[in-house]
C-alpha cells in the first residue's frame, strides 16, 4: 500500500478546496448523506433544468479528505449532463472503485477520467470506499426524489 | 514492573502490521489478550469442555467449578459483597440494559426522570431512550465544562422529585475523565435514587471498589479487562437482583415450570439464561491473575506516567489540538489536527503500524456538545511503552507531510 496512491494530490487539492461548496440557488432535488461509522455528513443540492439537465450542483457538510474531494470532483464532473447520462457516470464511478474498472462512459473527457480516477486509490483501503461513495449514492437518492437519508452502512 | 516482559506475554507485539511492529494504542476500544488467557480458551476446549449447571458427569462438574471461580475472582476483584451480586453478561452493553429493561418495568413510569450526562458512550444513552419511547420517560444530561469534567452542581440541580435512576459513566472513553463516582452516589443517597456505573472504561485501569463506591449498579466488558469477547459483568446490589424481574428467559433461569406457572431460580442464576460463554467465563479468570499478578497500582503508575508523557510530547506537536483537560486523567487522548481529518489521520498513522481510532467513538452526544464531527484517538493499556508514544508522535507528524501542509 501507498499512501501516495490514496492522497493523489488530485485529492488532497480538492479535499483543501472543494468547489460547488454550499447550497446552490433554486435547487430541485436535495438529499442528505450520512456515514454513521465515522460521523460524516453531506447535503447534496442539484438544480435540473426542463430538459432534465443538471444545471447546477453543490454540497455542505464535513467529511475526511476523501470524502469532501469525491464530492468536489462528483459535482465538477456531473455539472452540465443530462439526467440519464448523470446516472451512467454515478453507476461508472460505483464499479470504478470497487472493481477498479476503467471508466466507460464516453460523455468524460480525459481530464475528468484522471479526475474520478484519482479516487481508485480506495480499492485498496476497504474501511475508505464509503468515505469515496457517500456522494454518489447520496447524488442517486436526490435524483430519484427519495426522502431518507443515505446512509452508508445501508447503501452497499 | 518490567513492561517488555509483560509486552511479551501478549502473542499480538510479535505480529507484524504493514510490515511495521504494532503500536496498539486502541485498548479503549478493546485489549490484546495475554497468553494465558489464549491458552485457557485452547485447553477448556480440547481438555475441559462440557455444558455447566446441567449435568451430572465429571466434566460438567469441573466446567461449573471453573466457571464459578471466576465468579468469586470478579466478586475480589471488584470487592462485591457476595458472588449472587454477580451477573455475566454478554457485554457491558448488555448489562445496562438489563438493568434498564427490568429497573424500566418496575419502577418508571410517564414523565419520571432519568438522569445522564453528556460524557455517555451510547450504551448508556440508548437503553434509557428506549424507557422514553415506551415509557413516557424523561432523559436529563448533566452537562460538562469544557475541560471535559462534569458540572457536579448542576447535576444536583437537575434531580428532582421524579428522579428515578442516575446513570453515569466511570471514565470517559473520549476525554479520559475519570468521573467522582463517590461524590455523585453520596448525592443520589440523599435523595435515594439508585446510581448505575458504567466501568467499561474503568475496570481495566483504575481500582474498583463497588463497596466504597457504594453504587447499585456497575457494568464491565471483560474485552476490555484483556478478557476474550463475548462476557460482561453486572455488578448489583443484592436487594435489587432480589427485587428486579428477570430479564432474559429460557433454561437455566427457572426454578420450577408448569402449565400455569413459573418460579425462577435464585441468583446469580435467574439473570443468566441460556447457554452461557462457558470458555470464556473461564478464561477472564486468567485475565484477574494476569492483571493481579503485575498489580493494579504498578497499572496505575505506569498508565499515569504513560499518558503523561503522551501528553507532553502530543503538546509539543504545534498542530495536535487535545480534546478536554479534565481534572482527574487517565490513558484516553482524544486529538484534532486542523486541516486532517481524523479518519485521515487513522489511516496514515496505520501505515506505520500504529492503530488508533477515529470518529465519534459512539459518543455523539459529547461530539456535539464539544461541537467536532469527529476526533482522533490513542488510548493505553498496560503493554504501551514510551517507544510506542514516540512511533505515534512521529506518525502524526507523517500526517502533515502527506498532506503538504506547513
Amino acid at each position: 500500500m501507498d499512501l501516495k496512491q490514496l492522497y493523489q494530490d488530485i485529492i488532497l487539492e480538492h479535499g483543501k478546496s472543494p468547489r460547488n461548496f454550499g447550497k446552490c440557488d433554486k435547487y430541485t432535488h436535495k438529499a442528505r448523506g450520512h456515514n454513521p461509522l465515522c460521523g460524516d455528513k453531506i447535503e447534496v443540492y442539484l438544480k435540473l433544468d426542463k430538459e432534465k439537465k443538471v444545471e447546477d450542483l453543490s454540497f455542505e457538510g464535513n467529511g475526511c479528505a476523501i470524502s469532501i474531494a469525491s464530492t468536489s470532483i462528483m459535482t465538477e464532473t456531473v455539472k452540465g449532463k443530462s439526467l440519464k447520462i448523470t446516472k451512467e457516470i454515478i453507476i461508472d464511478f460505483l464499479n470504478m472503485v470497487k472493481n477498479l474498472q476503467e471508466i466507460k462512459s464516453k460523455e468524460l473527457d480525459e481530464d475528468q477520467k484522471i479526475k474520478i480516477m484519482s479516487l481508485s486509490g480506495v480499492k485498496q483501503y476497504p474501511m475508505r470506499v464509503k468515505c469515496a461513495t457517500l456522494a454518489w449514492h447520496t447524488l442517486t437518492s436526490a435524483l430519484d426524489g427519495k426522502k431518507d437519508e443515505v446512509n452508508t452502512e445501508a447503501a452497499e | 514492573m518490567d513492561i517488555n516482559t509483560i509486552k511479551s506475554e501478549f502473542p499480538i507485539f510479535s505480529k507484524k502490521i504493514n510490515g511495521k511492529s504494532l503500536v496498539y494504542l486502541d485498548s479503549s476500544n478493546s485489549s490484546q489478550k495475554p497468553i494465558s488467557v489464549l491458552n485457557s480458551l485452547d485447553n477448556f476446549y480440547k481438555n475441559e469442555f462440557s455444558n455447566i449447571g446441567r449435568s451430572i458427569h465429571s466434566l460438567a462438574v469441573n466446567a461449573t467449578n471453573k466457571f464459578e471461580e471466576t465468579r468469586i475472582s470478579v466478586k475480589k476483584f471488584i470487592n462485591a459483597n457476595s458472588k449472587e451480586e454477580i451477573i455475566f453478561t454478554k457485554n457491558a452493553t448488555e448489562s445496562i440494559n438489563l438493568v434498564a429493561t427490568t429497573f424500566g418495568q418496575q419502577n418508571i413510569n410517564k414523565g419520571d426522570e432519568i438522569l445522564i450526562t453528556e460524557l455517555e458512550h451510547h450504551s448508556n444513552y440508548v437503553p434509557w431512550h428506549y424507557l422514553r419511547e415506551t415509557k413516557g420517560a424523561v432523559i436529563k444530561f448533566a452537562p460538562i465544562n469544557d475541560d471535559g469534567d462534569i458540572i457536579i452542581e448542576k447535576l444536583k440541580e437537575l434531580i428532582t422529585s421524579k428522579t428515578k435512576i442516575i446513570a453515569v459513566t466511570h471514565l470517559s472513553n473520549v476525554t479520559g475523565t475519570i468521573v467522582p463516582i463517590k461524590e455523585i452516589v453520596e448525592i443520589a443517597r440523599k435523595k435515594n435514587i439508585p446510581v448505575l456505573v458504567d466501568g467499561c472504561q474503568s475496570a481495566p485501569h483504575i481500582k474498583i471498589d463497588v463497596k466504597d463506591l457504594d453504587c447499585d449498579f456497575y457494568a464491565i466488558s471483560c474485552h476490555k479487562v484483556y478478557g476474550p469477547t463475548g462476557v460482561g459483568i453486572l455488578y448489583a446490589k443484592k436487594k435489587w437482583l432480589e427485587k428486579l424481574p428477570p430479564y432474559i428467559g429460557g433454561g437455566g433461569m427457572i426454578s420450577e415450570v408448569k402449565k400455569n406457572k413459573i418460579t425462577y431460580a435464585p441468583l446469580p442464576e435467574k439473570y443468566e439464561a441460556g447457554t452461557m460463554p462457558t470458555a470464556e467465563v473461564v478464561a477472564f479468570n486468567e485475565s484477574i491473575k494476569f492483571i493481579e499478578s503485575i498489580g493494579m497500582e504498578n497499572i496505575i503508575n505506569h498508565e499515569k506516567k504513560l499518558t503523561n508523557y503522551a501528553l507532553e510530547n502530543l503538546k509539543n506537536i504545534n498542530s495536535v489540538n487535545i480534546i478536554g483537560n479534565p481534572k482527574n486523567k487517565a490513558g484516553v487522548i482524544s486529538f484534532v489536527i486542523k486541516g486532517i481529518h481524523p479518519h485521515d489521520i487513522s489511516t496514515i498513522v496505520d501505515e506505520e503500524g500504529v492503530a488508533i481510532r477515529a470518529g465519534h467513538h459512539c459518543c455523539q452526544i459529547l461530539h456535539d456538545r464539544l461541537n467536532l464531527p469527529a476526533t482522533a484517538r490513542a488510548s493505553i493499556g498496560m503493554y504501551n511503552t514510551k517507544e510506542d508514544i514516540d512511533v505515534l508522535c512521529e506518525a502524526i507528524k507523517n500526517c502533515r507531510k502527506v498532506f503538504e501542509l506547513k
